[in-house]
């Protein structure tokens, strides 16, 4: 295995080669192609049941692989003992050993590679510290609270000083507070480690608040892989696009029209222009079926729309309103489409009534009806300079 | 004009009983009262037998058959113990005893906690094929088996040796297997997958984590093994002939000529032999109690 040391911590790569798994005829992850880059953070994001756990339980080496092949370094794992990886594994329960103090959970795997004495008790006294749970080593797991379990978690990990960090839905069992706080610290651990960190979630929070890189998964299969910034503003598929944002992106079925040399997007409903600055990309789909995304955050209350957007104005019906105080959730309904837009919290709309819209169109989002793919994706990444 | 300070006046509806009726509070307390007096029933039951015999274990021959029986004896002596000790050789007694069930009892639970560990946590082809065989065993009774095992034991030239009292049983017992296969199927499988990530193979992961986690069923297991091989007479019967090799329940039935009925020997005999099976059940009696406490790991 190649590797680098950085700190003493020896950092690979991990490569995921056209990746199967499959339980009888039903196949969990299909033709996995991942490449992680060192000290990278990958986050496997996907609903429940799209092989995310499964992918990560391969490369840890408690999930046999079908087909394909999974490299750390330039090594081949395929048959390599989950002990002989170089991997740590934070698990969704924890998995602490119950009958054993926080020290002994520590420091078992150190002492099972027959680590000297004095090395261990070094690492988990550092450790510990780092971790705030100095105190708490001479306790047996049962007398820690959810937040103290997950550090103890992450500490069994770090005494190991392994390659590979992975990380199986770690934060699921805490309650919102504590995840908040666990995220920015396992954040923090990965930024003073610099090794790379492989993380399990289904939500979309996490994974965009920690990643460096998110790979989404459905149906075991991989959907995009990019950057927290590309995935939201420029996702492949339909499936990218409704899973990453909070309130969803809405989806209208729709058809493209020319309309005076002008382009637009007709949904039957509405008919909605689309930037002149962007119609060359969609020329080829006039008359063909298209779904039109647009963002919540992307249907302003007409009379709080902010400056130099090309307008697209439209009206509907209010059926909820949720007043979050920084912002409005309203969910609107016209032409039996129902729909969310996510407004100024000063927006004077009444339940029942009708309401202005205006919409963001330069943020709008075309995919082919069929293959459910974006139509600009392939000229989006190639123009993006956003952040990575 | 309302007073608006005070609170409408809302009707509660008393609630209408028969003279008869019984509330929650009686109910529960009848099925309480009926509980206990079951209990009590069942306690005189297995008291009066153990009461009776270290009554006759301290009486003279003379006074076990008065009527009405002395429950507490009069006139109590230690003579029985000074002499069922000499008399039936229980020094010697408690060494067969003793070194007989120990192993035995040490290497069954040992080896059912390994055969449970791998019915519970391996998988291999065959694996519930053989669980059902194993538990199909259980069903067949210990005399069908009688002649056959003799017949074998003969032939391997273990008669009149402690070999088939004790090997057999080292190879774990099908009750046992299965008692610690249900616990080790109820622990959860990051446990097992902590352990691999840790570094540890399938023994390690049995000895280090398993096992420590299975010590209210360890305890369980010795005690019951401990007191079914203390207590076997038939086994010892059938195959020891010198008397030297002799465990407690066979020198103690030497007491019983057939002419003569030693009920004072007998039973101070008996609850000598008594002693250190009460003694291992109040030293492992914690362990049941901690077998509730192991809940979960998540919490």
């Amino acid at each position: 295995m190649q590797l680098t040391f950085v700190e003493g911590l020896p950092v690979a790569s991990v490569t995921f080669n056209h990746v199967y798994k499959r339980y009888g005829s039903t196949i969990v992850v299909k033709d996995l192609n991942i490449s992680i880059k060192d000290k990278e953070f990958l986050v496997f994001v996907g609903p429940s049941g799209c092989g995310k756990s499964t992918s990560l339980r391969m490369l840890a080496g408690l999930e046999e692989i079908s087909d394909g092949e999974i490299l750390i370094g330039d090594r081949v794992v395929n048959n390599v003992a989950p002990k002989d990886r170089d991997v740590a594994m934070v698990f969704q329960s924890y998995a602490l050993y119950p009958h054993m103090t926080v020290y002994d959970n520590m420091a078992f795997g150190l002492k099972l590679r027959k680590t000297p004495k004095q090395i261990i008790d070094e690492r988990v006294q550092e450790a510990a510290k780092n971790l705030g749970i100095a105190h708490l080593l001479e306790r047996r797991p049962r007398q820690l609270s959810g937040g103290q379990r997950q550090r103890v978690a992450v500490g069994r990990a770090i005494v190991r000083e392994p390659s590979v960090f992975l990380m199986d839905e770690p934060l699921s069992n805490l309650d919102a507070k504590l995840r908040v706080e666990a995220r920015s610290f396992i954040s923090k651990l990965h930024q003073r480690l610099e090794t790379t960190f492989i993380y399990v979630t289904h939500d979309q929070v996490e994974a965009m608040t920690m990643g460096t890189r998110i790979c989404v998964l459905s149906a075991g299969e991989l959907q995009q892989i990019d950057s927290p910034f590309n995935l939201y503003h420029n996702p492949r598929n339909v499936f990218v696009a409704g899973f990453i944002g909070s309130p969803s992106m809405n989806f209208f079925d729709a058809i493209v029209r020319e309309v005076d040399s002008h382009l637009m997007v007709d949904t039957g409903v509405f008919q909605l222009q689309i930037p002149t600055e962007r119609s060359a990309i969609y020329r080829s789909h006039v008359g063909k079926p298209v779904i039109l995304g647009i963002r919540p955050e992307d249907i302003h209350d007409m009379d709080y729309e902010p400056p130099g957007i090309v307008p697209s104005k439209i009206e509907a019906n209010v059926d909820v309103i949720e007043q979050m105080g920084n912002e409005m959730i309203i969910y609107l309904e016209e032409g039996e489409k129902n729909f969310i837009a996510r407004t100024d919290p000063r927006t004077r709309a009444r339940i029942g009534g009708r309401m202005g819209l205006t919409i963001n169109m330069d943020n709008m989002h075309l995919f082919d009806k069929t293959t459910e793919l974006s139509l600009a994706y392939e000229d989006k990444q190639q123009k993006s300079h956003a952040p990575v | 004009m309302t007073d608006l300070a005070t609170p409408p006046k809302t009707y509660t509806p008393t609630p209408v009983r028969s003279r008869f009726a019984l509330g929650n509070r009686e109910r529960n307390l009848i099925t309480k009262v009926i509980a206990y007096l079951v209990l009590i029933l069942g306690a005189i039951v297995m008291i009066v037998p153990f009461f009776w015999m270290v009554s006759t274990s301290l009486k003279d021959s003379t006074s076990i058959f008065i009527l009405p029986p002395e429950w507490i004896p009069l006139q109590p002596t230690l003579k029985n113990y000074e002499e069922a000790w000499d008399v039936a050789m229980l020094p010697r007694g408690f060494v067969n005893s003793t070194f007989i069930a120990v192993t035995s009892t040490i290497g069954e639970v040992f080896a059912s906690m390994l055969a449970g560990f791998a019915f519970a946590r391996m998988r291999f082809p065959g694996r519930n094929a053989l669980f059902g065989i194993l538990l199909v065993t259980m069903m067949i009774p210990g005399v069908v088996m009688l002649v056959p095992s003799f017949i074998l034991f003969t032939q391997l030239g273990w008669v009149n040796t402690w070999s088939p009292l004790i090997i057999p049983v080292l190879f774990g017992t099908p009750f046992a297997v299965f008692l610690s296969r249900q616990y080790f199927a109820t622990l959860p499988a990051d446990l097992e997958d902590a352990a691999k990530v840790d570094g540890a193979n399938y023994f390690q992961t049995f000895l280090f984590v398993f096992l420590p986690l299975a010590r209210p069923i360890m305890a369980t297991l010795f005690v019951l093994g401990f007191i079914a091989r203390w207590n076997d007479f038939i086994g010892p019967l059938i195959y020891l002939r010198s008397t030297e090799l002799y465990p407690i329940p066979l020198l103690l039935a030497r007491l019983n000529s057939l002419y003569e009925q030693n009920w004072t020997l007998l039973m101070a005999g008996a609850t000598l032999a008594l002693l250190p099976i009460l003694f291992l059940f109040f030293l492992l009696q914690r362990y049941f109690v901690e077998s509730v406490a192991l809940t979960g790991i998540k919490g």
